[in-house]
């Protein structure tokens, strides 16, 4: 599929991996922390427009609201740019979300296109049959003045999922299974196809969950083959037409990979790193501090959902301090209207405007020396949320829910029940 | 285009933290980054390296985050050429990117001697030559477009010629 993705936007009849190709780019991205770097080389260029203003997206997100003076700079940066080249997709505080997030809800993202963003969570746009994956600054400085980038061909690693998902599993276990099985390099330099009867009857938000991840296994992109699950999702949120590219049928794979998931226990990732992974039942008794339900991994509404049914009606842990942050102004708004908040709230947990915040140690919940957190992001390498010796372990919506309830790490069965 | 040059030998797993550390970012200058270059693995590194040295490593070199600073910091010692046994996907996009040439090559150079070899490298085909023993090893050629982004001294560069009708 990226081969021909790739091809199709070179001009060519087909390419191999290995080739280098300059591609056409259908949408680039930047955030508060990348833009600022890029606007500055594409000063440089001395342009008074950029290649095309509907297909640059621009979300302050990581720092915002600016959480001091250094971000207010930097977001004003963007904002700035975004007024003086009349960039459409800017999205201020009040109507932003985290950028992985946002742009698949708003319809920005469609099968076939190419995507190239100064974050390296890009990735998560082949969730929805997109090539998409995470540049440098001066990528996006000169994709904003020429419309471009140049991409080494990957080859594919196929996996393959078998069996129906056990309750209480879902898309960041089958993601973390497959780091902890290939490591933070395996799949270094080359695309990810994930498929099998367990993708075939995942979510859209489970698959988003998965393509986010295949970076944390080194991956270019990771993604999931239209089908009837993506043009359901993207019914009413794209109006422009688009061609959805599949894998041939006999495609070549560099590797295959097949894991039977129908009695997977959920997965931890425990520090320094998203590939020291174990089942649950290997992480029972660890103490918390912290727990984080949001970011571009795990802060859309279905892991809300996942969360709130698993706390409704009980309490946080004394010990523990809940931080629930959806990731867009919409999921928080559908998550009002489901009475979801509510149910964060009344087991005492804390609900904050869409952030990056805590996900990179930014702000809102860093940790002190010596503390643990469980959260539903995606990287847990030393220091990532705070304090060089304070611990992250990472885990789906729905075990960090039960753990918040219980103190430690827990199987949601053991809260349940 | 051939470089030679002294070697420096590292070893496998590299980050961008341990080649530039996070607290030297406020700068994109070249040059001031290039003296703390990877001062936290190798405190007397920025002292030792010369123009046109050689940087060998083992595998995933630049692995971490996407930082530019990185490339920045080694293009600024001076540093004509990386060769690893394999890169990080962005350090490797941002070398490019930025004119720093690097290589990937398979063969284990590790056994040379640190702060002493000398190596030869040919960037089209890829060939590298130990001087003193003529030994050869062989890394994957640099593409034509690379090598036009190297000669232009990177992207931005390249960016330009195109704006100007030059390519
Ligand atoms: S939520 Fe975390 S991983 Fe996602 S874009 Fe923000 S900082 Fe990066």
């Amino acid at each position: 599929m990226v081969e021909k993705i790739l091809a199709a936007k070179a001009g060519k009849e087909n390419v191999s991996p290995g080739d280098l190709v300059n591609v056409e780019v259908d949408l680039a991205l930047g955030n508060d922390i990348t833009a600022p770097v890029a606007i500055k080389e594409f000063e440089r260029f001395g342009l008074d427009k950029v290649f095309d203003p509907e297909k640059i997206v621009l979300v302050p997100d990581h720092f915002t609201p600016n959480k001091d003076i250094a971000a207010a700079e930097q977001a004003m940066v963007l904002r700035n740019f975004a007024r003086d080249y009349g960039i459409k997709h800017y999205y201020e505080v009040g109507r932003m979300g985290i950028e992985h997030a946002l742009l698949p809800e708003q319809g920005l993202v469609r099968p076939g296109m190419v995507i190239i963003g100064a974050d390296s969570h890009t990735c998560t746009y082949g969730a929805i049959g997109a090539f998409a994956t995470g540049v440098g600054s001066t990528d996006l400085a000169a994709a904003m003045a020429i419309g471009e980038a140049w991409f080494r061909v990957p080859s594919t690693m196929r996996f393959i999922y078998e069996g129906e998902l056990p309750r209480w599993i879902g898309g960041k276990d089958l993601v973390l299974l497959t780091i902890g099985k290939i490591g933070v390099d395996g799949a270094r330099y080359r695309a990810m196809e994930f498929c099998g009867p367990a993708i075939e009857n995942l979510s859209m938000d489970g698959r988003l969950t998965m393509a986010n991840m295949a970076i944390e296994a080194g991956g270019k992109c990771g993604y999931v083959q239209p089908d009837e699950i993506t043009f359901k999702y993207l019914e009413g949120r794209v109006n422009q037409p688009y061609q959805a590219v599949y894998s041939d049928r006999d495609a070549t794979y560099e590797e295959t990979y097949t894991f039977d998931v129908s009695e997977l226990e959920p997965q931890i990732a425990f520090p320094p790193s998203p590939d020291n992974v174990r089942p649950v039942s290997e992480a029972s008794g660890i103490e918390l501090q912290q727990v984080v339900i949001g970011s571009c991994t795990n802060g859309r509404i279905e892991d809300l959902r996942e969360a709130a049914a698993v706390i409704k009606g009980r309490k946080v842990h004394p010990g523990v301090r809940l931080l629930v942050i959806p990731a867009t102004q919409q999921i928080y708004r559908q998550a009002m209207d489901e009475g979801l908040l509510a149910a964060f709230i009344d087991a005492e947990a804390a609900v904050s405007t869409p952030t990056c915040g805590p996900c990179l140690g930014g702000h809102m919940g860093i940790l002190a020396s010596g503390e643990k957190a469980l959260a539903t992001t995606n990287r847990n390498f030393v220091g990532r949320m705070g304090h060089p010796e304070s611990e992250v372990y990472l885990s789906g919506p729905a075990v960090a829910a039960a753990s918040a309830v219980a103190g430690r790490i827990v199987h949601p069965g053991e809260v349940i029940s | 285009m051939i470089f030679e040059g002294k070697i420096w030998i590292f070893g496998d797993n590299i980050d961008t933290d341990a080649i530039i550390a996070a607290r030297y970012l406020s700068t994109v200058d070249p040059q001031e980054l290039a003296k703390h270059l990877m001062e936290d693995i190798r405190p007397d590194f920025p002292g030792l390296v010369k123009k046109g040295d050689i940087i060998v490593a083992g595998s995933n070199f630049g692995c971490g985050s996407s930082r530019e600073h990185a490339p920045l910091a080694i293009k600024g010692a001076g540093v004509s050429c990386v060769i690893a046994r394999s890169f990080a996907r962005i350090f490797y996009r941002n070398s490019i990117n930025i004119g720093l040439p690097i290589l990937e090559c398979p063969d284990d150079l590790t056994g040379l001697v640190d702060g002493k070899d000398v190596l030869q490298v040919n960037l089209e085909q890829g060939l590298i030559t130990h001087a003193a023993s003529s030994r050869t090893f062989k890394a994957a050629p640099f593409p034509p477009f690379m090598q036009d982004l190297i000669n232009r001294g990177g992207l931005v560069e390249y960016v330009m010629s195109r704006l100007q009708g030059q390519v």
